[in-house]
């Protein structure tokens, strides 16, 4: 019987595993056109989100002008906001502070 | 009336409409075709007001056109060399997937019996959309909302200063049009609730 002899690993750099993708967020901004349900199912249907979550966004547009409805890296933001401007609704990415 | 509505048995979303308001809807789809896929568009020239407001594939020589810019918003706020660059890339795309969503609208009523030129009177259009066409429809709807919208200035909150226009208004007239674009659109979202 013989055991494997024991390998060394370097240990990784955490701090680089960690480290946050530069976070981005997309908003999606008021406007006087789109139906309250059209945006609620936008929500729901792009994004996955349940009916609850997407009316309580859409309210947040509505109510507040706008409100950020998904944060990750630039990448995919860009492609939140082509999504968004897919089914007409207006929307940008911005860095979050 | 009526609208849209699931079907359960043939898992479509169906409708009826007048001959008069599928060729309406028909006139509507092929203009936002028009505005996608043709630029340079010369300007409209019509002596009948509503026509001249009805039509919004007018000039659109630069990305300025307001329907245009409402359709492809700036993506970035405030950082105008990643705007571009962003529309370099998506705007083709985007065009392309909008006037496909309108062509779906032309060709489904066509389908549904609508004639090239509509000249009978009493034409019933009984449309059957598959879940997917049902969606391109909605999307659509939303993007000649938007153009009608632009090119009347509709703001928020303003609903009683059309409803005060007098009957023969032809701005009114546009946007009943476009109340009626509105009220189609929110029956064919229940629609799809209902069928998801």
């Amino acid at each position: 019987m013989s055991a494997p002899s024991p390998v060394e690993l370097d240990e990784p750099e955490v701090d680089d595993l960690v480290a946050p993708a530069t976070p981005w967020v997309t908003i999606v901004w008021n406007d006087p056109v789109n139906l309250m349900s059209y945006v609620t199912f936008v929500f729901q249907k792009y994004f996955g989100y349940s009916k609850k979550k997407s009316e309580k966004l859409m309210m947040e547009v509505h109510n507040d002008g706008k409100s950020a409805v998904s944060a990750g890296s630039r990448e995919e933001m860009e492609r939140d906001v082509q999504a968004m401007h897919e089914y007409g609704l207006w929307a940008t990415l911005e860095k979050q502070d | 009336m009526g609208g849209f509505s699931y079907h359960r048995r043939s898992k479509q979303i169906i409708a009826t409409f007048s001959g008069f308001e599928a060729d309406l809807l028909r006139s509507l789809a092929s203009q936002l075709v028009e505005l996608l896929r043709n630029e340079v568009a010369a300007p409209a020239e019509s002596d009948d007001p509503l026509e001249a407001l009805l039509d919004f594939s007018g000039p659109t020589t630069e990305p300025e056109d307001p329907v245009l810019k409402r359709l492809f918003p700036s993506a970035y706020g405030n950082d105008e060399e990643a705007a571009g660059e962003f529309r370099r890339f998506t705007e083709g795309g985007l065009r392309d997937g909008k006037a496909r969503a309108a062509s779906t609208i032309i060709d489904s009523l066509e389908e549904a019996g609508l004639p090239p030129e509509l000249d009978e009177d009493g034409l019933v259009i009984d449309v059957e959309l598959p879940i997917p066409d049902a969606e391109a429809w909605m999307r659509s709807f939303t993007d000649i909302r938007l153009a009608l919208a632009t090119r009347l200035g509709v703001e928020e909150g303003d609903e009683d200063f059309w409803d005060s226009l007098p009957d023969d208004d032809p701005a009114g007239q546009v946007y009943g049009i476009y109340q009626w674009v509105g009220i189609l659109q929110e029956t064919m979202v229940e629609a799809l609730w209902a069928a998801s």
